[in-house]
């Protein structure tokens, strides 16, 4: 009935397709009446619940742990520490020297260290999910202290206590790239000079659905079920199977609907595999769900980083060199498959972004401390270090009298594909087009005038500005170059018609709220001209799903969309041939359309999919000799070489608030580009919700510690998410620069709003402040610095 | 586990038995006991909202409060807005208007909206969003869900009016309940989009 709402079939022989419409979601109607199904709503006959016993201390050793009076609590079954399970450690590898990456373990409970407050220490199973949180209670876990270490300086201090024993410095990577001959000399004579030194602040990716599974031993399969909220089924398969001694095989892991992930569900989470463990070594299914404070404690985190940059440019405005050190603190461990290398590999290979740079230097370095790990997260560091080009930019344009605007006009790449500095391949995007639009729509709009004479008020109004493209569609070759030891990259897809004419297909990605059971579907019914409504697809299974890479980094339309096109393809040619040889004409004589296959000399003779599957099936006698019977195919995609870039340019206007500190945001314009936009009202939607979630980096987030390692935000109380009252509403204009390698000429539209947020957000924070002489650079931007930057304005 | 306690819940029109703990939350109850697992936890301290259902009419969170207290107050949780398959208009608006994503805040921003248009079904798009941010969502930046629910709003008044026209006329057939924004009374206010 949902598809019944707003849409009619498309008119083929018209041109018109499911892909680039708005159609409403296939998912919608379960979610809205409540009927979706969500880890926490799986319940199994005997099933227990888990949780565990966490780490008060930052740092230290485990003198002592005493479970003997938690396991006299009413309705507790057992408790387990590290030596009770005997679990193998998770270690992420990178493929590089010792000098530059050193590979840490990260137990799945801790063993005789603790390296931060809320580290699982040992797990309580219980009958109900009370009697578990009393059993916490009763466990008694003594530490012998050590100095934490908060921040980076301390890592990097001589002398500083170790995280890891084997990793010197605090360090787990050091990588220095690029070094451009010559550079020094470029900065030594170049006309301008400037320099942004930057902190962002830790955040958690925060999906309102926190992490969680179900674990049972099923006798019958000789095979441990596990339903988890993961962006990646088939790695937590081949993990858990190693880590309790499986095989591959006797491992299934499926994946209900999930609430959110941003990538703290793409990695791998000690706390699941020691919940299967349990349920294994109890032989009873068990539940664990994460409570809100875990989930802001002891979960992956993000985005902490420090940029010191400095870029050149000649007296027109023209960038001729960047430097740039970046620290990212990692916390206390490295997160599998991706490794603490995640952040600062990807600042480090992509950080000169949509501007032609000529020459370019970077060191990147991982460090470790005593807190939560780190995961990927939306935009991944890209968020980070687009900030710090656009302040570099804003810089030079203040140095250099020209409007901000026009120095990146100057500086942006028009010429596709470009070979950047930093050794990737841009391919074509719309970067000078997207920044002309959205400065065009802010002055249509009068913001310009506006904030004329609102200054004349005595207010502050300020306009800013982030331009930057996003690689999407990372294949085998952009994720080796990063020399991960687990290389992911490609994608497959399997199709089977039924007798009935319907189609399931299946997609190793991971829907966690983008939409692919209506993304992928429009994709499949334009190609088999079948009807939206007969497709299903299928994604979260690893008994049903050959194997796949998962969704993050903007893949599933550009590397699982492709799979899925592709498939659809190889089942389209088995019906044309099927067809040509019932309708007995040439191969070339049959075209696939709206309902079926029909002859194209002669339209009346058609063939309906149901008429074709009920032969292949049911009635094999009349299929040509050398086809097997039924109707399914296979296909997979993989991306050579550097991927697809999607772009953007964001355009805000704030006002800031002398009494409160306040930044109010008064205009947001987006114009993106995201090649074809298979479903626009999805895309728009991705957009948004990213804009949000990088405007919250900007103004509101940040996971705070104090010197002993003790986290500041443990309830929603301290760790401040924007509400409707603090997002303003945003407009945002398409442009179309279609990907010449994906198969439906779509881009990744997953990530960009999030990371064009916060530069956009703090230059026109920085443009309000412009009569101060004050220029923030830290995010979030907090009101009391606001204030006092305004205080004698 | 001795403090057990027999209550009854009535919840969207039914009445169930249940022996619970003190302690057991409401939302426990209503997930785990009666099996409604449409009313999300998010938080457990009262700041998401995923948990947010009708008690007497009155949004409250379901995290917040022990089934025991619920007794004698009648429940509404998000399995209530829908006739069997068929979404209520609120329902229809949030899938028009893309107001959701992963789903598992959208049983309580439903909840919350229902109780606001019922309170105030004039309400302006700024009183929605200020009532809706009592909630948090953390796919869609809100925009689609103010969105959704002004547009239900706005349909509802227009379907007040027109039934009000037509019973003027003697014209009693007209439907109770519109459905997506009827054509002659579609939003005179302009999306901000595109």
């Amino acid at each position: 009935m949902i598809e019944k709402m707003t849409h009619r079939k498309p008119d083929y022989d018209k041109g018109e397709t499911w892909v680039g419409t708005s159609a409403v979601r296939r998912e919608d109607p379960r979610l809205l009446r409540g009927r979706g199904k969500f880890v926490d709503d799986i319940h199994l006959p005997r099933m227990l619940h888990a949780q565990f016993v966490r780490s008060s201390v930052a740092s230290g050793r485990i003198t002592k742990i005493d479970l003997d009076e938690v396991r006299k609590v009413p309705g507790v079954v057992a408790a387990f520490t590290a030596e009770d399970l005997g679990l193998d450690d998770i270690t992420a590898v990178l493929n590089r020297p010792a000098s530059e990456f050193t590979p840490t373990a990260m137990p799945i409970l801790a063993r005789d260290q603790v390296r931060f407050v809320g580290e699982p220490v040992a797990i309580v199973i219980a009958e109900d999910a009370y009697a578990v949180e009393d059993g916490l209670e009763a466990a008694i876990v003594e530490y012998a202290t050590a100095q934490a270490i908060t921040s980076d300086e301390q890592a990097l201090a001589p002398g500083a206590p170790l995280v890891h024993e084997n990793a010197a410095r605090n360090t787990l990577l050091d990588v220095s790239m690029f070094a451009t001959e010559g550079i020094d000399d470029v900065f030594a004579s170049a006309a301008c000079v400037v320099r942004v030194q930057t902190k962002t602040g830790r955040q958690n990716a925060l999906p309102l659905e926190t992490r969680g599974i179900v674990a049972a031993w099923d006798d019958r399969e000789r095979q441990l079920l596990v339903q988890t909220c993961t962006q990646i089924p088939h790695q937590v398969r081949t993990v858990m199977a190693q880590s309790l001694s499986l095989e591959e095989q006797a491992v299934r892991v499926i994946v209900p609907d999930m609430g959110g992930g941003f990538g703290q569900k793409c990695v791998i989470g000690r706390e699941e595999i020691a919940t299967a463990a349990a349920a294994v070594k109890l032989n009873r299914p068990v539940k664990w769900i994460e409570d809100r404070k875990d989930a802001l404690t002891a979960s992956f985190l993000a985005r902490e980083q420090r940029y010191d940059a400095r870029a050149a440019f000649d007296e027109h405005g023209n960038i001729l060199a960047l430097d740039t050190d970046i620290i990212c603190d990692m916390g206390a461990y490295s997160c599998y498959p991706f490794t603490a290398g995640i952040e600062p590999l990807m600042a480090s290979a992509e950080m000169p972004g949509v501007y032609r740079v000529p020459s370019y230097r970077v060191r990147a370095r991982a460090i470790s401390s005593n807190k939560a790990p780190t995961g990927p997260y939306r935009g991944v560091s890209r968020p980070q270090f687009v900030m710090v080009m656009e302040r570099l930019m804003e810089r030079a344009a203040r140095e250099l009298s020209l409007d901000p605007v026009e120095i990146r006009r100057r500086n942006l790449i028009v010429d596709f594909p470009y070979r950047g500095i930093n050794d990737i391949t841009y391919d074509p995007g719309s970067y000078l087009e997207s920044l002309n639009l959205c400065e065009a729509s802010l002055r249509k709009e009068g913001w310009y005038e506006r904030q004329e004479e609102l200054r004349q008020q005595g207010r502050f109004i300020g306009i800013g500005y982030s331009c930057f493209s996003e690689r999407t569609g990372y294949g085998s070759d952009a994720f080796a170059a990063r020399k991960m030891a687990v290389v992911p990259g490609f994608d497959k897809s399997e199709i089977r018609m039924d007798i009935s004419g319907y189609v399931t297909v299946t997609t190793g990605t991971m829907n966690h709220g983008q939409s692919h059971e209506t993304t992928m579907a429009q994709i499949v019914s334009d190609r088999l001209g079948l009807d939206l409504a007969k497709v299903k697809i299928k994604q979260g299974d690893t008994d049903r799903i050959t194997y796949g890479w998962g969704s993050y980094a903007s893949r599933s339309i550009t590397v699982g969309g492709s799979a899925v096109s592709l498939a659809a393809d190889a089942l389209g040619r088995r019906l044309l041939e099927l067809a040509a040889h019932l309708l007995e004409t040439r191969l070339d004589n049959v075209e696939l359309v709206g309902g079926g296959v029909r002859q194209i000399d002669d339209h009346l003779r058609t063939l309906s999919h149901e008429q074709l599957a009920e032969i292949a099936y049911l009635k094999s006698n009349l299929l040509p000799k050398e086809f097997s019977p039924g109707l399914s195919a296979a296909a997979d995609f993989d991306v050579a070489g550097d991927g697809t870039f999607s772009n953007a340019t964001h355009g805000v206007v704030v006002e800031l608030h002398k009494g409160t500190g306040k930044v109010e945001i008064l205009r947001y314009v987006c114009v993106e580009d995201v090649g074809v936009a298979i479903n626009p009202m999805v895309v728009e939607g991705q957009c948004r919700g990213g804009i949000a979630q990088g405007i919250a980096g900007a103004l509101f987030e940040q996971v705070t510690y104090d010197e002993v390692g003790e986290p500041s935000c443990a309830s929603f109380i301290d760790y401040k998410v924007p509400t409707a009252s603090e997002i303003p509403d945003i407009t945002i204009h398409h442009l179309e620069t279609p990907c010449l390698f994906t198969e439906s000429g779509a881009k990744g539209a997953g990530e960009g709003g999030t990371i064009g947020a916060p530069a956009a957000v703090l230059n026109a924070v920085n443009n309000g402040l412009l009569l101060t002489g004050v220029e923030l650079e830290d995010t979030p931007i907090r009101p009391e610095s606001i204030q006092r930057a305004l205080e004698h304005a | 586990m001795s403090d057990q306690h027999l209550i009854t819940l009535a919840v969207n029109g039914d009445e169930h038995e249940l022996v619970v703990e003190a302690r057991r939350t409401l939302v426990d109850a209503l997930r785990h006991d009666l099996g409604l697992t449409g009313t999300h936890v998010g938080c457990e301290h009262g700041i998401c909202g995923a948990c947010t259902v009708l008690l007497d009419g009155e949004p409250v969170r379901a995290c917040l409060m022990f089934a025991v207290q619920a007794e004698n107050h009648e429940i509404l949780t998000v399995e209530s807005l829908s006739n069997g398959d068929e979404l209520s208009d609120l329902q229809q608006q949030f899938a028009a208007h893309h107001g959701l994503q992963c789903g598992f805040c959208t049983p309580g921003f439903l909840m919350l909206s229902e109780s606001v248009l019922r309170e105030n079904p004039a309400a302006t798009r700024e009183d929605i969003r200020e009532a809706v941010s009592s909630n948090l969502c953390r796919c869609t930046g809100y925009q689609t869900i103010v969105d959704a629910v002004e547009a239900c709003g706005q349909a509802r008044q227009c379907g007040q009016a027109r039934r009000q026209q037509q019973l003027g006329r003697g014209d009693e057939s007209a439907p109770a309940n519109q459905l997506i924004d009827p054509p002659a009374c579609s939003s005179s206010k302009k999306r901000d989009t595109k």
